[in-house]
């Protein structure tokens, strides 16, 4: 059996990137799947939890999370391609019409 | 059953006239204006000879509550009035002189366009006055000395657009401020010590009290600080400098506040307490000497005015002098019948005085006059009265008041006899002088009478007169003046001394006053070989002895008199080139009384600069700008230093936002492990 500390730092490593992922990237697509990651980060902790510890809460939660996730996708995809269309860019970096 | 006199019409109605005057005068016609300040103060004189045509049927002191005002503890103070031979006195002087002041003052401000203005300020004045000398107690009688120090202030600086006359409203108001502080102290004391300010209860527990004479007491304190308000509003030395400076305003206002009835407040108010004056002797020496010192000095810096109605103020402060001079022997009746013939003879003098002024189009600087004899003879006649009963011509009032004072303080030393008789010579040259600079000679001024040096034309009531050749003053301004004239020639009749073979009836009058309440060990003021009853009662059942010696004062104080017309006529009349030749030859002297002394000039370097000064640099300066300023602005500095620091944080990049969020939740989670968490 593998050991619940392996699945944790799996799901450090996925979170890790996903947040470099989020800080590094300027296109909104690659930051909205780093996004992603982090989830799928943390969902892997969840039913690891889940498996040491015999109890299935933790697997109902990943099901949450990837229905938010999921609903996420569809309004964050939504918004890109609106931005997309009224700005022809995906750089978030240029998306600043609310700074002074 | 005491009569109800209604006493507390008499400062209502001036007051009333003020409301109105100065709530509508504004859009009222002159003539309405005329009315009301007319009407009201003339109310006021006549309700004034009611209660004294009622007077003798009257038990006195006749005391009228009107409302409650203070009430703490035992301690109170009400709106009352209180009613006896003083007061009456006052109450005819300020009311009578008010309101032929008033009639004058229709004429001689007819042309201003702030007329409505000068008539609310002054029946406020006279409201103000009138509480001030009918008051019960020290407080309300201090709410009336405040009030006409106010309607001084405002009606010095009437012609507020011109600078000299702000600031001599200013100077006015706050040297008086100087005395007011003294005086409010000494009402503390009072409170501390007699738990009340009524005079009845004040006098009547100070009068078992035998005379602090062997050291300085409570009442020696309350009677100097009494005695420092009354330089204060009196213009005695050192408080006396705003007076000279107080003839920017409109001269019915000199002849008015700063001649017949303010001034006078604070010879009134000493009289008024003479009860705590007789117990303190060393507080009595210094009104005294403060008196004899203020009458001579001012008499001298008279003599070298230039201006007629300086002339008149230093005058004003000189008799002030002999006024206190009385009060400080004790002579306090005295004192009062001075009060009473100079309150006549003086307003006399200012309001001839502002009649020539209207006469030669605002010039008021007398080698700009001569010769207007002839062409103001009316005014001529009356202010020759004016002048003899000043200068103390046998059978003017002035006469009577004035020897009866010197007689009185001979009998307390000769040393104030002595300097009482010069300042009378010089008080006769001075006032001779004014009288040939403006009358006699060559008429020395421009011919058409314009504007003088002082710029007052600019803002004269005669400005419609500028171009005009020099007039006698309208009937509405003569009248008031013969009025005065009769008073000051026959006004002194009252108080004929036993030596002229009189029975001094206004000695007599006010007697009941000022004896009922004189200490039993009486030693202090009285002349040897007076025993009981003490000197109130002198004149009338002295020996004839002293009739004599009387008479023979009276002639010296009469010769004095006549050396100062002399002195006088010799110089301006028969020799006008003598006073400047006298002038060269007592060149520093002549310097310095014609600077007064350089006592502004002192006052400016050590009081006036030192505060200004002081102001600027410590208050302004310093606290102000640097202190509170600093504190506030400074505060301000640093938040906003700092801000401009931390803003960096908020650079509205989001990615930086997330890289916080992600440093911040790091650095969390990082310190729950150190700490160890779930042990």
């Amino acid at each position: 059996m593998v050991p619940l500390s392996y699945y944790l730092l799996l799901s450090s490593i996925l979170f890790a990137c996903g947040v470099a992922g989020f800080l590094i990237k300027r296109n909104i697509i690659t930051i909205f799947m780093s996004i992603e990651l982090m989830l799928n980060g943390v969902n892997l902790s969840f039913v690891a939890f889940a498996a040491h510890w015999h109890r299935l809460s933790g697997q109902v939660f990943v099901f949450f999370v990837m229905v938010v996730a999921a609903a996420e996708a569809a309004v964050g995809l939504a918004i890109i391609i609106s931005v997309y269309r009224t700005r022809e860019t995906l750089n978030v970096d240029q998306v600043n019409l609310l700074k002074l | 059953m005491t009569p109800n006199l209604n006493l507390w019409l008499i400062p209502i109605l001036p007051l009333a006239g003020a409301a109105l005057n100065g709530l509508w005068g504004r859009r009222s016609s002159r003539q309405a204006v005329t009315t009301v300040a007319l009407v009201f103060s003339g109310a006021a004189f006549a309700m004034a000879l009611w209660v004294a045509a009622r007077f003798s049927s009257i038990p006195l002191p006749y005391q009228e509550f009107l409302a409650h005002w203070i009430r703490s503890g035992t301690f109170g103070a009400d709106f009352a009035f209180y009613l006896d031979q003083l007061s009456l006195v006052m109450l005819l002087v300020v009311t009578g002189v008010g309101f032929l002041i008033h009639i004058y003052s229709v004429g001689y401000m007819w042309d201003d366009p702030s007329y409505y203005r000068f008539f609310a300020y002054l029946n406020l004045f006279m409201f103000f006055m009138l509480t001030l000398v009918l008051a019960n107690n020290y407080l309300l009688m201090f709410i009336g000395w405040e009030g006409v120090g106010l309607a001084s202030y405002l009606l010095i600086g009437f012609w507020f657009t011109k600078d000299s006359a702000a600031s001599a409203g200013k100077k006015a108001f706050i040297v008086n401020r100087i005395g007011d502080f003294g005086f409010l102290i000494s009402l503390f004391l009072l409170i501390q010590h007699f738990g009340s300010l009524t005079f009845e209860q004040v006098f009547h527990s100070i009068a078992p009290m035998s005379p602090e004479t062997a050291g300085a007491g409570v009442l020696t304190a309350v009677g100097l600080l009494l005695m420092v308000g009354a330089c204060g509003k009196s213009a005695q030395i050192p408080l006396y400098v705003w007076l000279p400076d107080a003839m920017e305003g409109p001269t019915p206002v000199s002849a008015l506040i700063h001649a017949a009835t303010m001034v006078t407040a604070g010879v009134y108010m000493v009289a008024r307490s003479h009860v705590i004056f007789e117990r303190a002797p060393m507080a009595l020496t210094v009104v005294a000497v403060i008196g004899t010192l203020t009458a001579f000095f001012a008499a001298t810096i008279g003599m070298a005015q230039t201006d007629i109605k300086k002339v008149l103020a230093y005058s004003t402060v000189s008799q002030l002098g002999y006024m206190f001079m009385a009060c400080g022997v004790g002579a306090f009746s005295a004192g009062i019948f001075h009060l009473m013939t100079h309150a006549f003879f003086k307003g006399l003098l200012f309001l001839a005085a502002g009649s020539v002024i209207h006469a030669v189009g605002g010039e008021q600087d007398m080698r700009k006059m001569g010769g207007l004899r002839t062409k103001i003879p009316l005014t001529f006649w009356t202010m020759t009265a004016g002048t003899l009963a000043i200068a103390g011509i046998p059978g003017l009032a002035g006469f009577f008041s004035k020897d009866e004072i010197l007689w009185r303080v001979y009998q307390a030393s000769w040393i104030y006899w002595v300097v009482g008789i010069v300042t009378a010579f010089l008080t006769s040259f001075y006032m001779f002088r004014l009288w040939f600079l403006t009358f006699f000679g060559e008429y020395r001024g421009d011919a058409d009478g314009t504007a003088g040096e002082h710029g007052h034309a600019a803002h004269h009531a005669d400005r419609r007169h500028g171009h005009a050749a020099i007039h006698e003053s309208p009937p509405v301004m003569l009248a008031p003046l013969a009025i005065l004239a009769i008073l000051s020639v026959v006004g002194g009749y009252v108080g004929v001394p036993g030596s002229l073979g009189g029975g001094n009836r206004f000695d007599k009058f006010l007697d009941p006053v000022f004896r009922s309440t004189m200490p039993a060990l009486n030693t202090q003021q009285n002349a040897p070989g007076e025993t009981n009853p003490p000197e109130q009662q002198t004149e009338g059942t002295e020996p004839q002895t002293s009739h004599a010696t009387e008479l023979v004062f009276t002639g010296i104080s009469v010769a004095a008199a006549v050396l100062g017309f002399g002195l006088a006529w010799t110089f301006y009349y028969r020799d006008p080139q003598l006073p400047e030749r006298v002038a060269t030859d007592l060149d520093g002297l002549y310097d310095a009384v014609v600077h007064k002394y350089y006592i502004d000039e002192l006052y400016g370097e050590v009081f006036v600069k030192p505060l200004v000064e002081g102001s600027t640099r410590i208050l302004w300066q310093g606290v102000d700008q640097n202190l509170i300023d600093g504190t506030v602005n400074n505060s301000a500095q640093a938040a906003r230093h700092v801000s401009d620091e931390t803003r960096h944080m908020q650079s509205g990049n989001l990615r930086s936002y997330a890289g916080w969020i992600a440093a911040g939740s790091a650095a969390i989670i990082a310190f729950m492990i150190w700490m160890g968490v779930g042990q």
